[in-house]
């Protein structure tokens, strides 16, 4: 069952990030960056993925649809804060309708600094969330 | 007589990088109408103007999107610069035309991308996003940042491009668009995208008029409407025309926007020959009083900064009409009577940009 970090897919959703890091996530993806030669392959049904990279801060508006595609990620999950706004709300920290940071709503394993976050950076950020999820993936065998 | 069936499109789709919600109301394959619901990215920033000042404003404004970041600054920079009869040294105003048309064919060649992912062509959308990385390579080498340069400055811009350095961007610029060619002859002869583009989502001029669209939609539609033309930064020193098709369908905005990337290169080519020598910046000392509305080109159209100043440090006003909100009741139309299947394609001939929208 290790192949899970072999080739983690992962799902991405735009909180209320600029659009800067959801277009560096993208980057990632494409030749320069590649991510494809991990494994890791971008899925937009979250029952397929491993990952969940979320960029910006969490609203009222955006709440429940956080929830729900967290709820229906498959255990074991990571979730990856992308950039300062995932992290903290980050220059929108005081606009009235940002409450904060991913970290509020659901569990986050790794934040990603930045703004905006260089691809470099989350391909760091995602390597380093695969060591948790085989911690998690080894938790989950055990109660099972 | 069919049932209507409700469709939800996003805000969570594999085509969309962010988030906008539709209702798609369809009979059969045929979309009926589309409901659209926004606001799930809404911020509230044009309040952060009551605890931001106005020169700590200009953050904010290039954060309002990632894609035309540079735009958004320069904009807001220029609205507040009138207020306060700040004149701008035109060496600056020349590079914020290089830095501007570089966001424009970076933002075009993104939209290339995301089209061909929509219409299930991966390879090229692959390809697209790797000439546009060499676009990425020159802006990060002159400013420092990939997407959000840093570099809009009420009284100028923050950094300089040596002549040799302009030189040398001028044949990576020659180099870049050769490799485009071949990328930009698939989107306009290849049989299997025309089929997916031409006669889709057919916008008539009297409708874009109407329904009031900007850009490249309103352009591929037969208006003439570059708000560069109103010649802000040096833009009236420099030799260029509109782009306009006339169909008015996803085939015409997509030549537009094709188009419109050898167009910017132009621009590039020539401000570099033209660029003055100079200071880049001049002091801005005191407070704004007054009020202005900047309208500058977007790639994705007219976007309008109203500014309002009482000669306090704060704004009292600032408020922003992005070029994809003018879209949005445009593009509502087009989807009426479209194919479910092609709905995806139609929202992206738009080019959405969300987080400007909602700001």
């Amino acid at each position: 069952m290790s192949s899970i970090i072999k080739s983690p897919w992962v799902i991405h959703y735009d909180g209320s990030s600029c659009n800067g890091c959801d277009i560096e996530v993208l980057a990632a993806l494409t030749p320069r960056f590649d991510v494809e030669r991990f494994g890791i392959i971008n899925t937009g049904n979250p029952k397929h993925a491993d990952i969940f990279l979320i960029t910006g801060s969490i609203n009222e508006q955006n709440i429940s649809i956080v929830k729900n595609i967290y709820e229906q990620m498959p255990n074991p999950k990571i979730v990856i804060a992308v950039g300062v706004c995932a992290a903290t709300g980050g220059i929108f920290r005081e606009c009235y309708n940002v409450q904060g940071g991913v970290g509020e709503v659901i569990p986050v394993d790794v934040y990603v600094p930045g703004c905006a976050v260089r691809p470099e950076a989350i391909i760091d950020g995602v390597v380093k969330g695969l060591g948790i999820l085989q911690k998690k993936q080894e938790e989950w065998s055990k109660q099972a | 007589m069919a049932n209507k069936t409700i469709i939800p499109f996003g805000p969570q789709h594999p085509v969309l990088p962010e988030p906008i919600h539709l209702d798609l109301v369809v009979e059969d394959e045929k979309v009926v109408e589309a409901i659209p619901s926004i606001g799930l990215i809404h911020r509230g920033l044009e309040k952060l103007v009551e605890i931001k000042d106005y020169q700590e404003m200009t953050f904010v404004a290039e954060r309002i999107c990632g894609i035309c970041s540079f735009i958004h600054g320069m904009t807001y920079c220029h609205a507040i610069e009138t207020v306060m009869n700040v004149t701008v040294p035109p060496r600056a105003q020349y590079l914020r035309i290089i830095w501007s048309e570089l966001s424009r064919i970076h933002s075009h060649l993104l939209w290339l991308g995301l089209m061909a992912d929509s219409l299930g062509f991966e390879s090229l959308f692959m390809y697209s996003w790797k000439i546009r990385e060499r676009i990425l390579d020159i802006i990060e080498e002159t400013t420092g940042g990939r997407v959000i340069f840093g570099s809009a400055k009420i009284g100028g811009v923050k950094h300089d491009i040596t002549n040799s350095k302009l030189q040398e961007i001028g044949k990576r610029l020659d180099d870049i668009e050769k490799e485009l060619k071949p990328i930009a002859r698939v989107f306009i002869d290849d049989h299997s995208v025309k089929h997916r583009l031409v006669g889709v989502g057919v916008m008539p001029k009297e409708d874009a008029y109407a329904y009031g669209a900007v850009g490249p939609m309103l352009r591929a539609s037969g208006i003439v409407q570059d708000m560069r033309k109103l010649g802000y930064s040096a833009y009236n020193e420099l030799n260029f025309e509109p782009i306009v098709e006339t169909a008015g369908d996803c085939y015409a905005r997509s030549v537009v926007r094709i188009r419109e990337l050898t167009s910017s290169f132009d621009l590039i080519r020539q401000a570099s020959v033209k660029i003055p020598e100079g200071a880049i910046d001049v002091k801005v000392t005191g407070n704004p009083n007054g009020e202005f509305m900047a309208r500058t080109e977007q790639p994705r159209g007219e976007v309008v900064y109203y500014v309002k100043a009482n000669g306090n440090k704060f704004l009292e006003r600032l408020r922003v009409r992005t070029p994809t909100f003018a879209n949005i009741p445009a593009l509502v139309k087009i989807l009426q009577g479209c194919d479910l299947a092609d709905v995806p394609v139609i929202v992206l001939t738009i080019d959405p940009c969300i987080s400007c929208t909602e700001r």
